[in-house]
């Protein structure tokens, strides 16, 4: 069987006879492919990237801050120090500890292609993967799943109640949350889908929701406690550990979406403690909690923590921040070759700022996804350039960010 | 069989499904059944004894602020996010209980009403001027919020709603508004605060033109400076309005940013709070206004991708009649594609929630079920995740996890009615002929009454409008 949409790369990491088969010079993989997994989160609100990875070398960083800006390395609730001046935040001790570790990279300055200011439009552009508001109307990971050669690993998961834009667009997502009702007898699933038989929207749904609930009963998933429907960033964590174990099931799938929300803070939004201290320390445990659920698949993964756009550079008359332009990404995992900062850092320099009051797009998130679906699961940079990111034909994935 | 498919199509699409015998109501004349409700003003009250005021949801507000401030002081940096969240959540309990009575409030309203076609019209338009209770300070006041601006607004016109929900301490609270304050404005040249352009952003952004609507960054920043001293009285403006109650909207001069505003082009005089007003006046009057409000109500009572023609004649009637909103609603009725047979609207929870409680004929149900049941289904009433509102189109709502969780909450619920429902009766009490063969084989067919209400309630008819 042939799979052309994997590369050599890819099929010689898997370790399978690689022989070239057709003229559209395909190549055979054997199913480790589909066990390197990709959780993709994304934080909900646009999440203060000066906050998270903090450039408390730069001149401007301090003036411009004001009581937002965090303290050195070594003060009293200071940064956690990264190189080239910069510092995590001090409630990111997890991943801190992933860059010691050379696990995690960092891209400080990074926005999707969308300009404006809207959540919910920059949302769309991050999900749909298009060049524009409304420029698709799937997602970016479904139709990367949709180019994935058919396996039973190659489908993916939100962890919610209805399939994120991201995953849309493709028969290969499906969505599970935790419960605590009682569930149907399989009697009655059975009815329904005899009832659903005609019905192209609910018989799939229904199809998909069965196989993976029996996924997570076999994993133990669904007996997890009630911190997974908690409120807040408390319930991150929870999340994460559900994400964690579906992923790492017999069975499971290979990629895992996590929606974090609540980080819109246009008022008091703290610096080392904080409503944002908060969340970021709620963050942090989540990651924990997926290197720990995962186990020894941890070496495989790779973790993507992306937000829609960044946050002013100066704190607001509130103490707060208003919606901004780039903010940093990180990736982490087993996966990833890091403990060092990817893509170029345009600095604070009010010269340098995008429209006088943003911290300036330098890096595509694009980019950063294309590297995931690229370097980690093999698909082609024509592909990811036309079909799975439409209008992207000057963006690439960048190397050297995954251990070979 | 009672009813025609033209009755069906009024109580459930256009309402929130019919409780027993409201189908033979509403098929001697359906328009006309619709019509009624949209002009009386008494369709959209809701019984409020029990519940509180703006001014006692406010005092509620500032006991708490009290207790968590004494809870947390002088231990910043020491606490674990478990103890900051616990600090931050336990004295919220009496806020919750506010909140609780309100969404019961709102569920029985939506269970037990003849009006239901009035009670979708309440929820769309909350939902348009969404205030949710995800911040501590707006969980008293989401409720008070849609009785007080939404319904007592919907028998008047667009701009009132909108000058309405933005005065509200709910809206002024949850979009940060309350504490903006002009740069060059008295207290801003002290330093003490600056300005917050959330409140001004959404308001073009969601309330009025929308994202494509035609404005820019600077139009944001100038309404955001016209709109600096509308704030809610509490402890900080007592220095400066003396005599207002907690609540109360108040209009703080050393918050107001002097001088002339310009924004889409208009100029605005320095009149001190008139100029926010002037304002949103405006922006209601703006032909983008009508097309989106147009376009957002075609798309939540027709389909995802409502036809233009359709869209076109709301917008229209919104321009000619001054957005008056029983105007607009009385168009909506007129629609012909909104009486197309084939249902394309796939329901929200919340719809689902209130018509699967309607055909049961259920006249109570306990405040805790009601709480589990929005949670297990998805959209607890008042805690809309964003500004932005519910979601509205199919792809939101119809998840595999999430037609999972219809299953599990109808299974409880019919757990609870034990056997004695006859559910084909139901089903063809809410569907009148628009019940399918195989819907009304597969109900009849099922091992007991109990399944049988489950495989109605999941049909594909029910979960449609």
């Amino acid at each position: 069987m042939t799979f052309p949409l994997i590369t050599r790369r890819t099929a010689l990491i898997a370790g399978g006879a690689v022989f070239v088969a057709g003229s559209a010079g395909a190549l055979t993989v054997s199913q480790q492919a589909g066990a390197r997994k990709f959780v993709l989160v994304i934080l909900r609100g646009a999440m203060d990237g000066l906050a998270a990875a903090a450039p408390y070398g730069d001149a401007y960083y301090r003036a411009l801050r004001g009581k937002l800006a965090l303290a050195l390395p070594g003060e009293l609730d200071g940064v956690l120090p990264l190189t080239e001046g910069f510092g995590l935040h001090p409630k990111l001790a997890f991943l801190h500890e992933s860059w010691t570790d050379k696990e995690l990279a960092i891209l400080p300055a990074c926005a999707s292609p969308y300009r404006e200011r809207s959540h919910f439009d920059a949302q769309d552009v991050l999900e749909t993967g298009a060049s524009q508001v409304f420029g698709a109307s799937d997602g970016w990971l479904g139709r990367a799943l949709n180019a994935l050669p058919v396996n039973e690993l190659h489908e993916a998961v939100a962890i919610s109640g209805a399939l994120p834009l991201v995953l849309r667009g493709s028969p290969h997502a499906t969505s599970w949350a935790p419960s605590f009702a009682p569930s149907a007898s399989d009697d009655t699933l059975s009815r329904l889908m005899d009832l659903y038989a005609d019905d192209k929207l609910l018989g799939p749904a229904l199809a998909s929701a069965i196989e993976t609930n029996a996924i997570a009963s076999a994993s133990g998933t669904d007996s997890m406690d009630r911190k997974g429907r908690r409120a807040g960033p408390g319930a991150y964590f929870g999340l994460a550990e559900a994400a964690a174990r579906l992923l790492s099931a017999e069975g499971g799938p290979s990629a895992a979406v996590l929606s974090f929300g609540g980080w819109d803070t246009h008022a008091n939004q703290g610096a080392a403690n904080g409503q944002l201290a908060l969340r970021l320390a709620g963050l942090d445990a989540a990651l924990r909690a997926l290197k720990i659920g995962l186990g020894s698949n941890w070496s495989k993964t790779v973790v993507a923590v992306v937000t829609e756009f960044g946050r002013t550079v100066a704190e607001n008359g509130t103490g707060g921040t208003d919606h901004g332009t780039a903010s940093a990404a990180f990736l982490l995992g087993g996966a990833i070759s890091g403990g060092k900062f990817a893509g170029d850092w345009p600095g604070l320099a009010p010269t340098a700022l995008f429209e006088r009051r943003d911290l300036a797009p330098a890096n595509d998130l694009r980019a950063v996804f294309m590297t995931v679906l690229r370097e980690h699961w093999g698909l082609e940079q024509s592909l990811l350039s036309r079909t799975v990111f439409p209008d992207a034909a000057g963006v690439h994935a960048m190397a050297g960010l995954l251990k070979v | 069989m009672p009813g025609t498919i033209a009755a069906s199509i009024a109580v459930n699409r256009f309402g929130l499904g019919a409780r027993p015998g409201e189908l033979d109501a509403a098929d001697r004349d359906p328009k006309a059944w619709l019509a009624r409700q949209v002009a009386n003003k008494s369709s959209f009250a809701v019984a409020s004894s029990g519940l509180m005021t703006t001014g006692g949801a406010a005092e509620a507000l500032a006991s708490y602020l009290e207790d968590a401030r004494t809870r947390t002081a002088g231990k910043a940096g020491t606490l674990s996010p478990q103890e900051q969240e616990d600090a931050i959540l336990k004295p919220l309990a009496q806020l919750k209980e506010i909140a609780a009575g309100e969404i019961e409030a709102r569920t029985l309203r939506g269970i037990m009403t003849e009006a239901s076609f009035a009670e979708r019209l309440v929820l769309f338009w909350s939902n348009h001027f969404t205030v949710s209770a995800s911040k501590a300070v707006t969980i008293p006041f989401a409720g008070v919020f849609e009785r007080e601006v939404i319904r007592a607004g919907m028998t008047g016109t667009f701009a009132d709603l909108l000058v309405a929900s933005t005065r509200h301490p709910g809206m002024l609270l949850y979009l940060d508004q309350a504490q903006s304050v002009g740069p060059n404005s008295k207290a801003g040249l002290r330093h003490d605060k600056g300005l917050n352009e959330n409140l001004a952003r959404e308001i073009l952004e969601l309330h009025t033109l929308g994202a494509q609507g035609g404005y820019t960054q600077a139009d944001v920043t100038e309404f955001a400076k016209a709109l600096t001293g509308w704030s809610v009285a509490g402890k900080r403006t007592q220095r400066f309005v003396p005599g207002a109650d907690p609540g109360d909207f108040i209009f703080v001069k050393a918050f107001h940013e002097p001088g002339k505003r310009s924004v889409l082009g208009e100029k605005y005089r320095s009149d001190g709070e008139g100029q926010g007003e002037a304002v949103l006046r405006a922006l209601a009057n703006h032909p983008s206004t009508a097309q989106r409000i147009a376009a957002k109500l075609a798309r939540h009572f027709i389909s995802d991708r409502p036809p233009p023609a359709a869209v076109d004649q709301l917008a229209r009637s919104f321009r000619t009649s001054g957005g008056k909103l029983p105007a607009l609603h009385e168009t909506l009725i007129s629609l012909e594609a909104a009486w197309q047979p084939d249902a394309q609207k796939f329901k929200s929870p919340n719809e689902f929630f209130l018509s699967a409680l309607r055909l049961t004929g259920l006249a109570r149900i306990e405040r805790t079920g009601i709480i589990g049941g929005y949670g297990l289904l998805g959209q607890a009433p008042f805690q809309a995740p964003s500004p932005e509102g519910w979601p509205d189109e199919t792809a939101s709502w119809a998840g595999p996890d999430a037609l999972i969780k219809r299953i599990e909450w109808a299974q409880a619920l019919s757990d609870r009615l034990g056997t004695s429902i006859r559910p084909v009766d139901m089903a063809r009490a809410a569907f009148g002929p628009a019940l399918s063969p195989r819907t009304a084989t597969s109900i009849s067919r099922a091992e007991s009454a109990s399944q049988g209400l489950i495989l109605a309630l999941m049909s594909p008819e029910f979960q449609r409008r």
